[in-house]
């Protein structure tokens, strides 16, 4: 896509959030994606967060480029989630998904105006709600995990004396050793995700509605054990220390699984994703 | 609506908001991993399409920045697309 038929000043208008209205001197000092300070544009009852980008960086091949970076998409994010966190203190917001572009302010206002309804409609759903995070991981080191390669180190030499030649006797405790940590991990899998189960249940019962996101790669989430369980709840904000409480208590009272908590967040997990009328919308697992 | 300008310092939660009471709570302080902020900016938040990101909207995009962050986080993982942070030797 061609920059300058699109954009002859050069810039583009990045949308953070849609939001009820607030005063605009709640972004003084925030810094956007580009290291500029967002601005407001309203329309009627609503405004957009925006930020005035360069085309040349935030065009469709020019994000597709960059969200190959990961320190691009890492500081992208955390400078989106800023901006929208920092708003949602102060009002009501809805935040767009990662890099959503118009020409211009005024393509952004129409946006606004067009999409009156669906937004208003979603405001209302999330106004004094705050999202909070649970994850549930096996933890390979619990004190109660079946026998283990710990208990299995002695086999191994038991193994030996008794079978005396050194290959067959090496290659059968071998194979027990891994049969036996396939089976404890197998049951580490099951214990954290029947633990799960009933984490989900007391937690959902506190909120308003749930989700549940896909697991975390341990190669990405860089935490130890494997990650069975990643949900996010939607709580009222007058309830939301009661559930992090409880949260905490759950996690407190289990062994053999690690839970953490995350939160509060503006509540991203449970906005419509699309404005259609057959759009899947906010699902309720 | 005239709104309260409180020049609260930026936080990463909702806690300065009054919404939460244990503020102090060190979970709220702590550092927000990435990939816990890309499960949400990647999988939440309204989908619009916008004027430059026709094709970028949706699925696409969690695609080009999983794949970022998979590429980047276990180098010695090939990647099939060639991508300049995979250098396999």
């Amino acid at each position: 896509m061609s920059v300058d038929t699109t954009a002859p000043t050069g810039t583009v208008s990045y949308v953070y959030a849609v939001a009820r209205p607030v005063d605009a001197a709640v972004l003084a000092g925030v810094r956007g994606v580009d290291g500029g300070q967002p601005h407001l544009v309203a329309c009627q009852d609503l405004v957009a967060v925006v930020d005035t980008v360069p085309a040349a960086g935030f065009d469709e091949s020019a994000l597709r480029a960059r969200l190959e970076n990961l320190d691009w998409l890492a500081a992208v994010a955390r400078a989106h989630h800023g901006v929208v966190d920092t708003v949602a203190r102060h009002t009501a917001a809805l935040p767009l998904r990662l890099a959503t572009v118009y020409h211009d302010d005024d393509r952004v206002r129409r946006m606004l105006a067009d999409q009156r309804e669906a937004f208003s409609t979603a405001l209302d759903r999330l106004t004094g709600r705050t999202e909070w995070g649970v994850k549930v991981y096996t933890d390979p080191t619990a004190p109660g995990s079946p026998p283990s390669s710990g208990g299995n180190t002695g086999g191994g030499t038991s193994a030996d004396s008794g079978a005396g030649g050194g290959t067959g006797g090496a290659g059968k405790a071998y194979l027990r050793r891994r049969l036996a940590q396939r089976r404890s991990r197998e049951d580490s899998w099951q214990r954290a995700t029947e633990l799960s189960r009933r984490i989900d249940q007391v937690l959902g019962d506190l909120a308003e509605d749930r989700r549940h996101h896909r697991p975390q790669d341990a190669a990405l989430s860089g935490a130890p054990g494997e990650n069975v369980f990643n949900a996010a709840y939607l709580v009222p904000a007058d309830r939301s220390a009661e559930f992090a409480a409880r949260a905490r208590e759950l996690a407190c009272g289990l062994t053999g699984v690690r839970v953490e908590l995350t939160g509060p967040w503006v509540p991203y997990s449970f906005v419509p994703q699309a404005f259609t009328p057959n759009g899947s919308g906010t699902e309720v697992a | 609506m005239p709104m309260p300008t409180d020049p609260a310092p930026p936080r990463s939660t909702l806690a300065t908001a009054g919404l939460l009471d244990d503020v102090d709570d060190p979970l709220a302080h702590r550092e927000i991993a990435l990939v816990d902020l890309l499960d949400r900016l990647l999988a939440g938040g309204v989908v619009l399409t916008g004027d430059l990101t026709l094709a970028i909207a949706d699925v696409d995009l969690v695609h080009i920045s999983l794949r970022a962050l998979i590429t980047s986080i276990s180098p010695d993982r090939p990647s099939p697309w060639g991508n300049h942070r995979t250098e396999v030797p």
